[in-house]
């Protein structure tokens, strides 16, 4: 299997402040991460809110750079602060977003969503993007009479479907999720996780997925990173993970997760009683 | 209506658009209204030498400030009356209809023009730039406008064109800063970040990306200009800064009748109520743009 990504001490600073009379201050959001992922697996970041995911997740993406660190992307090394981004990269790396009701310009058509990555990234005629735009529709289970409409007359599990498919659209080697369900009902993230596993094998991309719902990143991950305050702090495989977590922090948040089985209803009821008659 | 919108979402031709444009339009009665009349403006405006009853400038000495016919007149054959020096003021109106609507065009389309630009890449690119565009905004705006306008037509030399060039200078601070708060806002929604991560450039980022969703204010303010233009180059005529007379500008009319509006009132209400019926179409129109314009008021 070839590796598709490998960051190496990934690094982010941001500089806040810096007043006429104040210097301003320096804030860590990533400290130094590093991680490989094969093609065709799903690496899951989990961590709480300001932990960094979104932060790791704009620079795998390209949208933001940097400040140290080394990314590859299909082997080859990436710096857009040196080489700027160029649609050969573009093609490689596609992101979906966490909010399917933000991410999509309300202004423009689905088809024109769709299209749009084509017609800035390669040189297909307008009558083929077409045709490929419509069937990546189908592919994501829409149907055909959708591409004429605008964003605002779907629902939400529809546009995110919409935004899947604008992003692999370009086949690209990697597909950042940021946070794909939290946004959805229960019933829908599961059509959508269901969407994602049969697009992955399909296509055999590479995701990785940021998430803080941890039901969620056992259903769809083989490797799990957790993150606490810029720092990965335990990875490895999802059963190795879940099964003996060993940072401290890694515990806490399992413990934390609301559990909704029979089991732990009654043993919660049953400490309830037991409360009550003491 | 259902079988409208299937046919419109399946074609995908040229005019599919416009079609869908226009559906969307004629819901909204008064915009249509608004366009009749604007259209019959712009007919009156090509056709005035054939419409219009005597050459605009032609005086009949006898007939001075002659009330309309339907007002105590006796001279059928001036529809609405004569003025201070006997001239049909009818004829002037058709004729005078050409200036306006041109004043209005011309000064609103370059206002907007350069305004948005401003206002894009001030909003766009933030720092400096931001800085810079939006201080000479506020230098602008602190003047008095009618002041500036008429400082600006003194350097150029009085005219009906250096009129429009310092109107349109004085109304592009308000498009830029309106645009520039509408990027704001909008820059930092996600479809734009999805867009970057989509492949696009930063032109095709501000102007297709962003731009379309700050349309509505945009559109009103032009609207609103449009009958502002006309006024500001009917007080720079006034001033003898703008049109010069005999020409029939309706602004200019409008001025010099000023000190017979007791003893003539049609003199001034005429002129008046071009400018009126003008502006009111105008702003009509601009209110069914900006509801067919945004997708969000659309029924699927």
């Amino acid at each position: 299997m070839a590796t598709v990504l490998e960051a190496n001490n990934i690094v982010r600073d941001y500089h806040i402040g810096g007043t006429l009379f104040g210097g301003g201050r320096t804030v860590h959001a990533v400290k130094g991460v590093s991680f490989k992922l094969e093609q065709g697996k799903t690496l899951a970041i989990v961590g709480e809110s300001g932990s960094g995911k979104s932060t790791l997740a704009r620079i795998l993406t390209l949208i933001d750079r940097q400040t140290a660190g080394e990314l590859k992307i299909d082997g080859q090394v990436v710096d857009i602060a040196k080489s700027g981004v160029t649609p050969a990269m573009r093609r490689k790396v596609q992101m979906v977003f966490q909010n399917p009701y933000g991410s999509l310009n309300p202004r423009q058509k689905i088809g024109d969503v769709l299209m749009e990555p084509l017609l800035l990234n390669t040189s297909m005629p307008a009558a083929e993007r077409r045709d490929k735009a419509l069937d990546m529709l189908t592919k994501v289970g829409l149907q055909p009479e959708h591409f004429n409409r605008y964003p605002h007359m779907f629902s939400g599990g529809q546009r995110q479907r919409i935004a899947i498919a604008r992003a692999i659209i370009l086949q690209p080697s990697l597909l950042v999720l940021d946070e794909p369900v939290s946004a959805l009902d229960l019933s829908v993230q599961a059509q959508i996780l269901n969407l994602l596993a049969d697009l992955q094998d399909e296509f055999g991309l590479t995701y990785v997925f940021i998430s803080h719902d941890l039901s969620v990143v056992k259903y769809i991950a083989d490797e799990v990173l957790v993150m606490y305050l810029g720092e990965a702090v335990e990875q490895g495989t999802r059963d190795k993970v879940f099964a003996n977590p060993e940072h401290p922090y890694t515990k806490a948040l399992f413990a934390a997760t609301p559990r909704a089985d029979v089991e732990s209803i009654k043993a919660r009821l049953a400490r309830k009683a037991a409360l009550a008659t003491a | 209506m259902a079988a409208e919108t299937t046919t419109s979402s399946t074609s995908t031709g040229r005019f599919s658009g416009l079609r869908e444009f226009w559906y969307y339009f004629s819901m909204n009665k008064g915009a249509v209204l608004g366009l009749v009349v604007f259209v019959l403006l712009i007919l009156v405006a090509i056709f005035a030498p054939l419409l219009a009853p005597f050459p605009p400038d032609q005086q009949f000495r006898e007939f001075i400030r002659m009330a309309p016919p339907w007002a105590g007149g006796t001279q059928p054959q001036f529809l609405l009356g004569t003025d201070e020096v006997g001239r049909d003021i009818l004829s002037r109106l058709i004729y005078g209809s050409r200036y306006s609507l041109m004043i209005g065009f011309i000064v609103v389309t370059g206002a907007l023009v350069v305004g948005v630009t401003l206002g894009l890449l001030a909003g766009y690119y933030r720092g400096w730039v931001d800085a810079l565009i939006m201080r000479v905004m506020d230098i602008i705006l602190a003047f008095p406008s009618l002041l500036l306008a008429l400082v600006l037509v003194a350097i150029l030399g009085p005219g009906l064109f250096n009129a429009m060039l310092a109107i349109a200078l004085v109304l592009q601070p308000h498009f830029a800063r309106l645009t520039r708060a509408a990027v704001l806002s909008e820059k930092s929604r996600e479809y734009v970040t999805s867009a970057k991560v989509a492949g696009a450039g930063h032109l095709r980022l501000m102007f297709i990306t962003i731009l379309p969703n700050c349309l509505g204010p945009l559109i009103v303010q032009a609207t609103l200009s449009f009958s502002n233009a006309i006024l500001e180059a009917a007080a720079l005529g006034f001033l003898g800064m703008g049109a010069q007379p005999p020409t029939p500008e309706w602004g200019t009319m409008l001025a010099r009748a000023r000190e017979f509006i007791t003893s003539a009132w049609w003199i001034v209400t005429m002129p008046g109520l071009a400018i009126l019926i003008t502006v009111l179409a105008i702003n009509l129109i601009g209110d069914g743009l900006r509801d067919a314009l945004d997708p969000k008021l659309k029924r699927s």
